[in-house]
């Protein structure tokens, strides 16, 4: 046998393997692009799109009848001139805030307690496992079925129903149902990033359990809860599917959640896109709904972000 | 400055002295988180009593033979009428079509998906420059944030029209093949199909895969990979043979979590799969799925049809439960392999 | 900041504050083996302790422990790592109580009461015998609101917390550092300072004791030399029961010292006892039994 050339030469077989991994490496680049292209592709044109319907009184003019097809024939007349001045979408983007806002209050507060009950006393106990377990559950139950939950418990007249009719509230419902258990979850991580020896520090001065969660661990965990609940409401508000038939229809803005159709940016833009699609005023409509619903949605994730930023920032000074 | 320490009452019994205050409170708030907590449990189970409730007829008409049928031609009698809401005769509420089309477009979007999220998810943990993988985190985050919606106006608005020549090209590619020309074939009228459903899928369930994924190979030993590196082994061969076997069934129950994702998506769908009912392999054919056709007809729905179409949404959330379920199932199986073998 | 100048700082402020009523006699007598006999009528016993056990988990962690610690005096506990001081240390205010799993048998009596007979409270309990932790542990606020923090959960009017902090930072000897930015972050603090900062805040609530689970251990000499001044002060005050891994420190500060060990129990698990238990000065040059001395020694441990 003779000795290599070098102890450092490349083995038979190496080439090959080399070849293996550059092809890998590369094909991960390619995943990387395949994502971002549709991502800059989806934003832009919305941003393209959507930049060209918006004008001051698109946001603050009441939603025109016509393009809602009633008086189709009319609107054909609009179809290759200019849009109308007096369409707007200002009852949408009252009533996404409104719906969402709602949302918000009801499932944030209850979500953070959820969270401090598996937390602070559920623990490692069966029944809080399997609470745990149902949250998870129930982040993935579907938004469409929490709509048809919310109809058939709030709206509907008949069975066991509480027949409110379609309104803002039904939607705020639907929305705070699929909020809950991610807050939950947001809290109950940020929760165990607590040091136990803050609620020592506390128990130790003749404090309460619930005081110490309060006064101590909560505002412990405060930035994190925040932040998670705005991702959270981020998502919620570009939620269509469990608004679509809960929260019925206006094209006036109605400030009132209790009673009364109410408009979500979102329900508009489908039901622009799916029925009046071949109308150029309705399909401009909705792009301009969709950008007005992203600035929206991506302002809540931004500041989720900023609010990490300080809480982080906070912590290490 | 204050010189003499205030009078204790050190000599008063503990049980006879004055409490501390908030013992009510306490009780209280335990119960009070106790019920916030019980809230999941409620809604979960109020979600099934209510929606079974309401779909009751639509089940308890034909049975279990409803929901394995696949004729799907809703029409009842107009309100007014003197048997408002009841099923014209000859009228079919089967849910097998719309079954098979949930899971054929989640398995389209699946396919696509789980190579390019288990992709980027390397790229931010160990393939990526450094300084491109928070950015990178970011961004994909970003996508998550763009409303179901917006993906599907883009879909039917920007995507569907062009992207009918591609899908007549790979046709026209498979057309000699025996059985694929069965898959890769179909009639895009207006490129709406199963096909544009499964890329816009794809695209919004990419984000939760990567994310969870992400956590997944973040728990991997640097022991373990820098132990491969060191035995000589490239990068991909690393990733192999210590990265993927330790993390197998993380990404498994991630994946089927973005499965359930896909099953459950509403609105993209309803608007880019074009509302056809059939059983059919074709990809580039519109087709239907339980969710999308639920947000369709919803809004016009009486009577026997409106049952129909909540009982779609029970067989729905029965069918994402057990996806989560057993994702749930996998990750604790690999969560006891893993300390088992510490 | 020279450490002599203000270690000065801290013996000028303290020994103002010294209260009339304490009686001195005791520490003088220090070494004198005669004074801590049980039925000596010289001591006020707070805790007297019998038969104390304690499991985590159904595993015995500690088991055996009979010992009496009296007022006003400083009561070290000693011992290798896992032979159950800290949680000896920890029933004596009832912290087990907030760990699942954690079951304390056997007989507390403080002040004559049963620590954890029915009708004891853990809140009041943890009010009157305080605690300071092995890391400095301040709340993420603000100094001030660290040490009003306890007073105003015990219901003290606002109007009187600025006299309650500026007294309790005093007699932990930081007021000086920080009188200037009580609205300023407690994390900001240097590591000895957020100590001090936790002694304050436990003497704020006024407490009858003050446990220490090795106050010392995450802290620099010339920082440990300013809290073990300090205890010598406080002691006048209060009872001071303090966990130690640094011999030389329960040497220093200790009026009495128990050592703990861990031995294999019957079921052959390790478990923590107490070995002995007398005057420090006892304990470190006439050990009665021989694992103490040498442990003190340096043979094991």
């Amino acid at each position: 046998m003779t000795a290599p050339a070098s102890l450092l030469a490349p083995r038979p077989g190496t080439r090959a393997r080399h070849a293996r991994n550059r092809i890998a490496t590369l094909s991960i680049w390619v995943a990387l692009i395949l994502v971002v292209v549709p991502l800059v592709a989806v934003i832009g044109a919305v941003i393209v799109k959507g930049a060209s319907s918006i004008s001051g009184s698109f946001l603050t003019q009441d939603i025109n009848k016509i393009t809602n097809g009633q008086k189709l024939a009319a609107a054909f007349a609009k179809v290759a001139g200019k849009q109308s001045t007096q369409d707007g979408i200002k009852p949408a983007i009252i009533g996404t805030l409104l719906i969402t806002g709602l949302a918000t209050l009801l499932a944030v507060p209850l979500g953070v307690l959820g969270g401090v009950y598996l937390n602070e006393y559920g623990g490692r106990s069966r029944f809080a496992r399997l609470l745990r377990f149902l949250t998870e559950v129930m982040t993935g139950v579907p938004s469409i079925v929490m709509g048809l939950f919310v109809f058939s418990i709030v709206v509907v007249k008949t069975g066991f129903s509480l027949g409110w009719n379609v309104s803002g509230l039904a939607g705020s419902l639907a929305l705070a149902c699929l909020m809950l258990p991610v807050v939950i979850r947001a809290t109950e991580e940020m929760l165990k990033l607590v040091p136990q020896e803050l609620r020592e520090a506390s128990y130790a001065l003749g404090a309460r359990k619930s005081k110490t969660i309060v006064s101590v661990v909560l505002p412990a965990a405060a930035g994190g809860i925040v932040s998670g609940a705005l991702l959270a409401v981020a998502r919620a508000s570009g939620e269509t599917a469990p608004l679509v038939f809960v929260i019925g229809i206006t094209r006036t803005t109605n400030t009132n959640l209790f009673s009364g159709g109410n408009v979500a940016l979102s329900t508009e833009i489908f039901r622009n896109a799916l029925s009046y699609g071949s109308y150029a005023t309705a399909r401009n409509r909705a792009w301009g709904e969709a950008l007005v619903l992203i600035v929206i949605a991506l302002s809540f994730t931004l500041l989720a972000r900023l609010v990490t930023a300080l809480f982080v920032r906070r912590r290490a000074a | 400055m204050a010189t003499i320490a205030p009078e204790r009452p050190r000599s008063q019994k503990l049980s006879e002295g004055p409490k501390p205050p908030g013992r009510e409170r306490d009780r209280v708030f335990r119960w009070v988180t106790f019920a916030a907590g019980v809230l999941v449990l409620v809604i979960l189970a109020l979600i099934f009593v209510s929606t079974v409730a309401q779909s009751w007829d639509w089940f308890s008409t034909r049975g279990l033979s409803t929901v394995f049928s696949s004729r799907w031609s809703p029409k009842v009698y107009p309100v007014g009428t003197p048997k408002a809401g009841q099923a014209v005769p000859g009228t079919g509420f089967g849910a097998w079509a719309l079954i098979f089309g949930t899971l054929y477009t989640s398995l389209v979007a699946i396919i696509l998906a789980v190579p390019l999220s288990v992709g980027i998810a390397l790229f931010t943990t160990d393939v990526g420059p450094r300084w491109l993988r928070n950015p990178v985190g970011y961004i994909i985050d970003l996508l998550a944030v763009v409303p179901s919606v917006v993906f599907g106006l883009w879909g039917v608005f920007v995507l569907a029209t062009p992207i009918r020549n591609v899908y007549q090209s790979i046709a026209d590619f498979f057309a000699p093949i025996p059985v694929l020309n069965k898959v890769f074939t179909g009639n895009p009228l207006l490129g709406t199909s199963v096909m544009t459903a499964g890329l816009i899928l794809a695209i919004m369930i990419t984000p939760i895969i990567t994310s969870l994924t992400r956590e997944v190979l973040a728990t991997v030993p640097i022991a373990q990979k820098e132990g491969a590196l060191a035995l000589g082994a490239t990068r991909w061969e690393m990733i192999r043979g210590a990265v993927f076997p330790h993390s197998r069934s993380g990404i498994v129950a991630s994946v089927m979590i973005g499965l359930g994702r896909a099953m459950g998506e509403t609105i993209a769908v309803a608007l880019v799969i074009g509302a056809a009912i059939r059983v059919s392999p074709a990809l580039f054919s519109p087709n239907n799925t339980l969710a999308a056709i639920i947000a369709q007809n919803f809004g016009e729905a009486q009577g026997i049809q409106r049952s129909a179409l909540i009982g779609l949404g029970v067989v729905l959330f029965i069918i994402t439960l057990l996806v989560n379920v057993m994702a749930r199932a996998v990750l604790s199986r690999g969560e006891r392999r893993l300390e088992a073998g510490k | 900041m020279q450490p002599t100048a203000s270690q000065t700082d801290i013996v000028e402020s303290v020994s103002i504050d010294t209260p009339s009523g304490v009686e001195n006699g005791i520490h003088l007598e220090v070494g004198n083996p005669e004074i801590f006999q049980r039925d000596d009528a010289a001591r006020e016993l707070v805790f007297d302790i019998e038969k104390l056990k304690i499991l985590y988990s159904g595993v015995v962690a500690v088991a055996d422990v009979d010992l009496d610690i009296a007022a006003r005096e400083v009561t070290a506990f000693i011992g290798p790592s896992g032979c159950g001081k800290t949680t000896v240390l920890r029933s004596l205010n009832r912290m087990h109580d907030t760990t699942p799993g954690a079951v304390v048998h056997g007989k507390i009596l403080y002040h004559g009461e049963d620590l954890y007979g029915s009708r004891i409270d853990a809140a009041e309990v943890r009010r009157r015998i305080g605690m300071v932790f092995q890391k400095p542990n301040p709340f993420p606020k603000s100094i001030f609101d660290n040490v009003a923090y306890g007073p105003k959960i015990n219901g003290k009017k606002r109007k009187d917390l600025d006299d309650l902090v500026e007294h309790a930072l005093t007699r932990a000897a930081l007021w000086d550092e920080v009188k200037d930015k009580l609205k300023r972050s407690a994390l900001a603090l240097s590591g000895g300072q957020q100590q001090r900062l936790c002694i304050a805040r436990a003497i704020a609530v006024e407490p009858d004791v003050i446990l220490m689970d090795e106050p010392c251990s995450a802290l620099d000499p010339i920082a440990t030399a300013r809290i073990e001044d300090l205890m010598a002060e406080l002691k006048r005050e209060f009872t001071i029961v303090i966990v130690t891994h640094n011999m030389q420190q329960a040497s220093r500060v200790a009026d009495r010292t128990a050592f703990f060990t861990a031995e294999l129990n019957d079921a052959g698990k390790r478990q923590g006892i107490l070995v002995e238990y007398d005057s420090t000065n006892k304990i470190f040059t006439q050990p009665s039994d021989p694992r103490t001395e040498g442990y003190i020694t340096g043979r094991f441990g």
